[in-house]
């Protein structure tokens, strides 16, 4: 290796993409090491606590995309406390010192301050693209300084945050020489928008292709948005309210006339089925549509809409699409790859929404499907056998039946062999989670067949410490395991526990395990932080005082080369 | 899991390669002195008769009686002799349950009672049974912890499901999407928001900012101090009168006026309204919800004067709800 030049690893290295590829040479010796630290100009950090941002700019000077994932999956759904961490102050403050040719930051989970954006947006001056997914802590005074400081700024892409509203001119903030945004995106907000500022925006950014518009925008206003944006390929639709009779509605025709670039649809919010015969001009090529906003648009007018699109590739809608609904998919999408279906009443004695005969259907129209996401209410053995034989391409199946624990409803049996077969089947599944009556069994199946599978999400099911354990035995590709209520202890807690350090995570919220497991885990590895998290008014007495036989509510488990961490709240013990 | 560990005994390194082939698979559970709980088509006898103390390391006594408060929802009147009419995590307790009443565990039929999560429960099963949507033979178990393996009513139609803290797994954005303006859905969203602020609020308080129209600093007020909205009232009271006074630099008999302005804040009739932000960024009036769900949906506080409420967004508010209706 002495005389093997560099410049030759280095132009060989300047090809690999891949976090995992560069991961695996930069392990070849240290010359390699070097090479590829110098060279990688995309960086991935799974979760924030897993290193000191410092190292990360230490070691990757020359790094133009950043991405951090911060607080763990199960916080989308309430589980993870408020204030529990997933901090991106010391990111940004690190990459300000150490990075300052930072082009793109994406930012997941994380608690973002409105002081971090203005750090942000004063502290890289090529700075292009930010993307904020499920994050909180700021307003919409912290984009006015996004705004006002990111000279050339591309992309401002907001997803499903909670935003703060400190009031409408933040989108006034960007200069009239901005005029280089190719995509924004501020649906997740909840105020108003200075709708000139927008239109003047939109009509100065000759390459702007994205554009999310936000709930309190009118259809007046979209219409004349959309007549300054002809090209826009991806749009989020503000409110859709609007009365057939009026002039908007035939004007927000032609606007959608006008658009022959459009790819993707979403937004929808208050819509109801008179605005959809605008979009017709448009189904024909879309290949994305997010219709899961729109509780109205169901039944036959919906269906309408479906069977124009034939080309799409990706559907999300609500279960009041229904059997039939989804039966149009199946015979209109033939190139459909992902299909979410979300609940649309989930505290009615249920509607019909979707049951297993929507998702048959489905899998038998759509052959190319490999990313799901189903909420229903039953689910039986034989549809999913009949899936698992239809669609072996899943990558992603995530099925939530909304009774925990609900047996397959014609054979009373739990629903081992339906997801057995799924995981037979579909050889390269990544990601499953999973729901209805399972026993140990199916994670016997998991163990067994998924060999590729990263990400795993159970729920209520399985019957003891075992089906924890085949899990962890079998699943060699394991990286994120998380289970809540679930009969699983310390005896599969701390059956193998090197494993964990194979793992980005581990999340076990009421389940069996005990404070003396996870003490003992944590004894026994150091490489990982064990986090108990106790929200119970007992909990700020003295962890001492608890017995190591006291339940632990939530467990976080992961791998780190930083140990502890600095900025965890009271309630968050670190053994 | 005892009995398995002494059966293994140093057969560890076993365990970290446990899927040589399925006949292994098949024959390891067996060979384990009657493995508890694994695939339960064929050992639902066995696990009929296995005894089982309740969780590890906790009591059996409390257990159990808590055990009985434990519902599963069935989708038809199961006779099935197989045990794996409940969930995994359920069972293990219901074994606890027939080791005092045999049988009576396939009849558990009733609005599906899904108790907050297991560990958290702990002493407080009792007060989680509240969260059964109102099914009155629930609370009637619940009232009787002592009763043996809960009601038997069947139910063939399936009932709302009881909230449960992060169930269904969606966001809370998506929540609020019901297709009917039901307002019994409305309150149990609430009440699936209070659940989540039960454990995002800090047991330390409850501290929101208040501000005031025509008063440029604004204060906090700790909402866990109070009960009730009267108590709040004269709080806001306390904390504006002497800025409002002194703002409107008025000579003594004067404060008789500034007081005067925090008369009729919750009803709509005085100077000024109290109105909030709530956890999904709308503005409402304080008042028209039960105390304790404001208390776990409230996110600001502002005082305003009355006349300005027209020109604000809480009729994009009354909008919003009426769109979905249409």
């Amino acid at each position: 290796m002495t005389y093997f030049p560099e410049e030759v690893v280095e132009h060989i290295v300047d090809f690999l993409g891949s976090h995992r590829d560069r991961n695996a040479v930069s392990t070849v010796c240290k010359a390699w090491y070097q090479v590829e630290r110098l060279s990688r100009r995309n960086v991935f950090v799974g979760n924030c606590y897993a290193i000191r941002p410092e190292r990360v700019m230490a070691r990757f000077p020359w790094m133009k995309s950043l991405g951090v994932k911060g607080k763990p999956h199960f916080a989308d759904f309430n589980l993870v406390p408020y204030d529990w961490g997933g901090f991106a102050q010391p990111w940004i403050e690190a990459a300000a010192r150490g990075c300052p040719g930072l082009e793109e930051l994406r930012l997941k989970r994380m608690v973002v301050t409105d002081d971090d954006l203005e750090l942000l947006a004063r502290s890289f001056p090529s700075f292009k693209s930010l993307v904020l997914v499920s994050c909180e802590g700021f307003s919409t005074d912290g984009l006015a300084a996004i705004a006002t400081y990111c000279r050339g700024l591309r992309e401002l892409d907001l997803q499903e945050n909670e935003v703060e509203d400190h009031g409408r001119q933040w989108l006034s903030c960007f200069p009239d020489s901005c005029t280089s945004l190719v995509s924004l995106n501020f649906a997740c907000l909840k105020g108003e928008i200075n709708t000139n500022a927008l239109e003047r925006l939109v009509a100065r950014c000759p390459d702007l292709r994205s554009l999310k518009l936000n709930r309190a925008i009118s259809v007046e206003s979209l219409n004349r948005i959309l007549a300054r944006a002809p090209h826009l390929v991806d749009l989020g639709t503000g409110s859709m309210m609007v009365n057939h009779h009026t002039e908007a509605y035939h004007r927000l025709i032609n606007a959608f006339l006008g658009c022959k670039s459009l790819r993707s649809l979403s937004g929808f919010w208050d819509a109801s089925s008179c605005c959809l015969q605008a979009v017709y001009p448009v189904c024909v090529n879309l290949t994305a549509l997010n219709l899961s906003y729109a509780p109205a648009i169901q039944g036959d007018d919906l269906i309408k809409l479906i069977c124009l699109c034939f080309k799409l590739q990706k559907l999300w809608v609500l279960d009041c699409i229904g059997d039939k609904g989804l039966a149009a998919v199946a015979s209109t999408c033939k190139d459909l790859q992902e299909l979410r279906v979300f609940p649309s009443d989930i505290y009615g004695a249920g509607t019909t929404a979707v049951t297993e005969e929507g998702l048959v259907a489905i899998s038998s129209g759509c052959s190319k499907l490999n990313s799901l996401l189903y909420f229903c209410y039953q689910m039986t053995n034989t549809a999913l056998v009949t899936v698992a034989k239809n669609c072996p391409h899943f990558t992603r199946f995530r099925l939530c039946i909304l009774d925990p624990g609900k047996p397959d409803p014609v054979t009373d049996q739990p629903l081992d062999e339906g997801f057995g077969a799924i995981v037979r089947s579909c050889k390269n599944l990544r990601r499953l989670s999973l729901s209805g009556l399972l026993t140990d069994k199916v994670f016997l199946y998991i163990g067994m067949h998924a060999e590729h599978l990263e990400m795993l999400s159970i729920a209520f099911a399985g019957d003891s410490d075992k089906g924890m354990v085949y899990v962890l035995n079998g699943c060699k590709n394991l990286r994120k395991l998380e289970i809540r209520d679930c009969p699983f202890g310390d005896d599969a807690l701390l059956k193998d526990v090197t494993k964990y350090e194979t793992m980005r995570s581990l999340w076990m919220s009421s389940c069996d395990v005990t404070l003396g497991g996870c003490r003992a885990l944590a004894a026994k590895m150091p490489s990982l932080n064990v986090e108990i998290i106790n929200e119970s008014d007992e909990a700020d007495e003295f962890q001492e005082n608890l017995s190591d036989l006291h339940k632990v509510e939530k467990l976080y488990v992961y791998r780190t080369v930083a140990r502890g961490r600095t900025d965890a709240p009271d309630f968050v013990w670190i053994l | 899991m005892e009995e398995d560990l002494e059966n293994r005994g140093g057969a560890c390194p076993q365990l970290l390669d446990l899927i040589p082939n399925e006949s292994d698979w098949m024959m390891a559970p067996e060979a384990s002195g009657g493995g508890r709980g694994v695939g339960g088509l064929d050992d639902s006898e066995d696990k009929k008769l296995e005894l089982k103390l309740g969780l590890p390391g906790v009591g059996g006594g409390e257990e159990e009686a808590a055990a009985v408060l434990c519902l599963d929802f069935f989708s038809k009147a199961s006779k099935t002799t197989t045990t794996t009419t409940c969930t995994g995590a359920r069972r293990r307790l219901f074994e606890s349950a027939e080791s005092k009443s045999e049988g009576p565990q396939q009849e558990q039929q009733a609005g599906f009672l899904q108790l907050q999560s297991r560990a958290e429960s702990g002493n407080e099963w009792p007060h989680k049974a509240v969260w059964a949507g109102g099914k009155a033979d629930l609370q009637q178990s619940h009232a009787a912890p002592g009763g043996a393996a809960g009601p038997n009513t069947s139910s063939q139609t399936r009932a709302a499901p009881a909230p449960v803290v992060g169930w269904p797994p969606i966001r809370s954005f998506r929540k609020n999407l019901s297709s009917s303006s039901v307002k019994p859905s409305v309150g149990l969203e609430n009440d699936n928001a209070e659940m989540k602020q039960k454990f995002d609020n800090n047991k330390k308080g409850l501290l929101v900012k208040i501000n005031m129209d025509g008063i440029p600093i604004g204060r906090k007020v700790d909402l866990k101090a109070y009960d009730n909205y009267e108590k709040l009232s004269l709080a806001v009271k306390e904390l504006f009168l002497g800025l409002l006074a002194a703002q409107r630099d008025t000579p003594e008999n004067e404060n008789e006026a500034a007081k005067q302005a925090f008369v009729g804040l919750l009803d709509g009739s005085g100077e000024y309204t109290l109105v909030y932000e709530d956890n999904e960024g709308d503005k409402m009036f304080v008042g028209d919800v039960p105390w304790d769900m404001f208390v776990s949906t409230v996110k600001r506080l502002r005082v305003l004067k009355s006349s300005d409420l027209a020109a604000l967004r809480l009729g994009a508010v009354s909008r919003k709800r009426t769109a979905t209706e249409s």
